[in-house]
């Protein structure tokens, strides 16, 4: 018996396949799931994928937060479902208030893609219990707006409470993946809700699942089998 | 407000002496007369708008087609072969029972006029070509050029052309993952825009631009029809039939990337369910050519109802909506039995569908407007038997003195300083530098397929996850060399594109190119295209790689002032498994770095005399088409069983610059040795073609030599693999760390 993964897909997601397959490398079963179907099937955990949903217009999941399947995303999330969301998707928690913060265009107003060094602050949650504290990892990110911004009090909270999963990883150069690619307040690349169960970063870690595919790194896996024996063990 | 009565077929031939602005249209006196020829009357202003455009050199071909059939007539015999020239991409056997699909096409002139839109548009429009011949798009690529990197321009339309192609193809879900990107001062008013895409299918699965089949219905879907890019078509509105109508409309196309995303899903999926009869994407022309090329390929005519076409704007007129440009729309001819599966997919993926007309059993095109017959033509005098030019060409009176110009009697370094410090300059400028800052703007891993991606030497997607079988694409192209010979360069661009695509382990299997000249009514660019023309032809018969399709872009000029001659080449290749893939970074410390093929004093038209001596002259590189299938053969051979670990085909910038490219991307340095008989400027710096660098490992060094010598592949050992600088042994040393500040800093700083 495994766990069964579902993945959104909303016009304009272009990471939903690439996520079923990771979740498929992992062991686990995906499910893709409609947009217009509130209908979850049944699922164990919800990953919102990356892309452009809706062209990203008006603002990067603006419109796909109300989309009828994120009624019963948002209702189970609360109930405590496990969430992901990748990029686009990260963006569409923070719409739908699962998340707090927002994401605004990168700093330097480019469309950046690079293999993004990550350290790891939180392995505690549903989705990052398979990588150590303090890990440093190596995933793709790219994008366009993913500088991460909440007021000072947000911040400090999400700090002190330990919900920041992720940050960029600043060493002197901004060579070779290091350094805030975007201008994300306090180098934030992840959060997560106070329960756990809900992720949001903007690099995307089904994008590093397979050594001959992409950065050739396998860095992202864990995400998948986190999640997958937090399920089955549970 | 009053109008003129509708301009029908009826009224035009009871009005035969109404004046019609063909010269506006861009129609010649006699290319006018040929169409009241043809149709026995003076045509309506719907049926002058369709003529025109068709008849335009961007889609007739006219001046072009006269050379452009040596293609067809000096055709390898191929397997591969699936569909040739002439539909909206060739198709090609990858084996496993795949069919891939690829071409290159330009947007030159508008991505000069609106840098982003242009750019993206031609993103859009060659993913529907893919999309057109029933494939789903996995990867584009984008050869770029530009005018002198430090001219203020360059600031505007470069940045502007990276965020059109990467606002558009990363929108779209399509890794970009491979390209060019070249500066010239000759590119100035004229940057090449050039885009190319791949698309995968089952080859049960490839569809055709033809309606056939009477009662079919012809089904346009997508966005609305506006008024954008319809040049032409205002005058002929505003001149001839309303006065008081705003002229002023955009002259580049805007594009819409999620449209075209929803678009590609809805198209797949109703191919899947076997929907569609025929199709047709709406590019250049648009209905115009989607309703005259459909049924001039199918078996009847056509019928269309004009009245039915969604608009963005109530007020255009029939002749605007057939010429509109507007983009994300295509047109399917589909059985009355499936329009209901079919609108119904469209509907799941909100992309508006209409039936606007029927295939009929006759052969004539017939266009309704408010209940009035507006056009009423043999589609083939449309589409296919448009003029055909046999333009004058001639050697230009130049040519000899450029080519007397000899960059082998340039001034060389004469110290080991001097040659260390051209090495600096040489990697450092704009052409050699990393293009870090443009690709970084470009997605390349999404899809999850991208195997290697620039500034490999070869863009590589896996399209079989069970057995690893991939594709490789390369596109390649040298103005300066085909400036000095056009024959000679078309053929190294085309040796270089093959080369690329083997030096990463795949088999090159067929190719498209991208023709972009000056003004062929100037018999000296004719001539450059002419030769052009003829060495690729050539070169493709003897390397067995079909011209699949392509595009000819002309008029790349200013004044007098035509482009260099650049004629791109992009090859396609297949690779039985992915894995065995060889990279351009050195991978280990102590492997043994050998020079494959021979080295001569070749530099005209060389990076080094460009960098250095700021100078073009004298001959290219020759070319040898038959060591060119060697060399590939050794590179893969040698990937599949494994005896290399690292591969970079040798081109511009010569020896020197492919060691940098693979020592940085690899975080390890080489100690090299200048080999017996040659100088060491020579060594590093000249561009004689036919050549590659490989790192072999020291176990399999006995098993490689064997194989080159046993095929008669010159292999020369020129140093190892080493820790942290580039050494030529006896000359100079560089370290990383001051290489990468030479290579990777150029681009940014002028850029930002």
């Amino acid at each position: 018996m495994t766990a069964r993964i579902g993945v959104v897909t909303f016009p304009g997601s272009l990471d939903d396949q690439d996520t079923r397959r990771a979740i498929r490398l992992a062991g686990a079963e995906p499910v893709a799931l409609w947009h217009k179907d509130k209908d979850l099937k049944q699922v164990d955990a919800v990953v919102l994928p990356g892309g452009f949903s809706y062209g990203d217009y008006l603002r990067a999941g603006a419109i796909s937060r109300f989309s009828p399947v994120m009624e019963t995303v948002i209702e189970q999330a609360r109930a405590g479902l496990p969430v992901l969301g990748i990029c686009n998707g990260f963006q569409v928690l923070t719409e739908a208030h699962l998340l707090p913060g927002a994401m605004l265009g990168n700093d330097h107003l480019h469309f950046i893609c690079r293999d993004q060094k990550l350290r790891v602050e939180n392995t505690e949650t549903a989705w990052t219990g398979d990588y150590r504290p303090g890990q440093e990892i190596s995933i793709p990110l790219k994008n366009m707006d993913g500088r991460y911004v909440a007021d000072a009090y947000t911040l400090d909270r999400l700090e002190a409470e330990g919900r920041v999963v992720f940050r960029y990883l600043v060493r002197g150069e901004t060579a070779d993946g290091y350094g805030n690619p975007n201008g994300s307040l306090r180098d934030i690349a992840g959060i997560t809700n106070e329960a756990g169960n809900v992720v949001g970063l903007m690099p995307h870690p089904e994008h590093a699942v397979e050594p001959l595919i992409g950065t050739g790194r396998t860095d992202g896996l864990p995400f998948f089998t986190s999640i997958l024996k937090k399920l089955v063990n549970a | 407000m009053s109008r003129t009565p509708l301009d029908t077929v009826e009224h035009a031939a009871a009005t035969p002496d109404v004046e019609l602005p063909w010269a506006e249209l861009g129609l010649k006196k006699d290319e006018y007369e040929r169409v009241v020829e043809i149709l026995g009357r003076r045509p309506t202003g719907a049926e002058l708008a369709m003529y025109s455009v068709m008849w335009s050199e961007h889609c007739s071909y006219k001046s072009s087609k006269v050379h452009l059939r040596q293609f067809g007539e000096k055709a390898p015999e191929s397997d591969a072969l699936l569909v040739g020239i002439g539909e909206n991409a060739g198709v090609v056997d990858v084996g496993q029972g795949y069919a891939v699909t690829f071409k290159v096409e330009s947007h030159n002139h508008p991505s000069y006029v609106e840098p982003y839109q242009g750019a993206a548009t031609g993103v859009g429009g060659i993913v529907r070509d893919i999309i057109a011949m029933g494939a789903r798009p996995v990867a584009v690529v984008d050869p770029l050029r530009f005018g002198a990197a430090d001219h203020p321009d360059t600031k505007r339309v470069l940045p502007g052309v990276v965020a059109g192609i990467g606002g558009y193809g990363n929108c779209l879900g399509l890794p970009n993952i491979g390209g060019e990107v070249v500066f010239d001062a000759c590119y100035q008013g004229n940057p090449l825009v050039n885009a190319g895409a791949i698309g995968v299918m089952r080859h049960e699965d490839i569809h055709l631009a033809k309606a056939s089949g009477a009662g079919n219905k012809v089904i346009l879907y997508g966005a609305r029809t506006g008024g954008d890019g319809i040049g032409g078509a205002s005058i002929l509105a505003s001149e001839t039939f309303d006065d008081a109508k705003p002229s002023k409309r955009p002259a580049v196309q805007v594009g819409d990337p999620f449209q075209e995303k929803l678009l590609i899903e809805c198209t797949l999926e109703a191919f899947q369910e076997k929907l569609v009869v025929g199709i047709q994407d709406l590019g250049a022309a648009g209905l115009s050519c989607a309703t005259s090329e459909l049924a001039s390929n199918g078996s009847g005519g056509m019928r269309v109802t004009l009245d039915d076409v969604p608009l963005r704007d109530s007020t255009l007129s029939p002749e605007e909506i057939l010429m509109s440009e507007s983009q994300e729309r295509m047109c399917a001819v589909v059985e009355p039995a499936k329009v209901d599966r079919f609108l119904e997919i469209c509907a799941k993926w909100d992309v508006i569908a209409t039936v606007i007309g029927e295939v009929t059993d006759g052969d004539r095109l017939e266009i309704y407007w408010h209940g009035g017959k507006i056009v009423d033509v043999d589609p083939r005098t449309v589409a296919h038997e448009g003029p055909v030019y046999e333009r004058p060409y001639a050697r230009p009176s130049w040519q000899d003195e450029l080519q007397a110009d000899d960059a082998n009697k340039l001034p060389r370094p004469a110290t080991a300083e001097e040659l260390r410090d051209q090495v600096l300059r040489l990697v450092a400028s704009p052409n050699q530098a990393s293009k870090k800052w443009i690709t970084s703007q470009y997605d390349h891993f999404v899809q999850g397929n991208t195997v290697l991606a620039q500034p490999e030497d070869s863009g590589m997607i896996r399209i079989d996850e069970e057995t690893g079988l991939g594709v490789a694409i390369a596109t390649d192209g040298n103005g300066r060399y085909a400036k000095l010979d056009p024959y000679t360069g078309a053929q190294l661009a085309l040796a270089e594109a093959y080369r690329n695509v083997a030096t990463t382990g795949a088999r090159p299997l067929a190719i498209s190119d991208c023709l972009n000249f000056g003004s062929p009514e100037d018999p000296a660019v004719m001539w450059q295209f002419a030769e052009a023309v003829r060495g690729l032809a050539d070169g493709c018969r003897q390397l067995g790689t079909p011209v699949t399709g392509g595009n000819v872009s002309l008029y790349n000029q200013t004044g007098e002032v035509a482009i260099h001659p650049t004629p791109v080449v992009a090859v396609l290749g297949v690779i039985d498994d992915v894995a065995r893939r060889t990279p351009v970074a050195f991978q280990e410390e102590g492997q043994l770095l050998y020079l494959l093929g021979d080295t001569r004093e070749e530099f005209g038209g060389s990076a080094w005399s460009q960098v250095i001596h700021d100078h073009l002259g004298g001959l290219p590189p020759a070319v040898d088409l038959e060591r060119e299938r060697l060399l590939a053969e050794i590179l893969i051979s040698a990937s599949r069983d494994g005896m290399i670990d690292s591969a970079h085909d040798l081109s511009d910038g010569g020896l020197i610059q492919a060691v940098v490219e693979s020592a940085l991307l690899g975080g390890k340095g080489a100690r090299l040795v200048v080999p017996d008989g040659l100088d060491a400027f020579t060594f590093l710096f000249s561009e004689s073609a036919g050549r590659a660098l490989v790192a072999v490992p020291r176990s399999e060094e006995v098993r490689f030599n064997d194989m080159c010598g046993a095929r008669g592949l010159p292999a020369t050992r020129i140093g190892v693999v080493d820790a942290d600088a580039v050494e030529l042994q006896g000359e100079f040393t560089l370290p990383l760390t001051h290489l990468t500040q030479a290579h990777e800093s150029t681009i940014p700083t002028l850029l930002t």
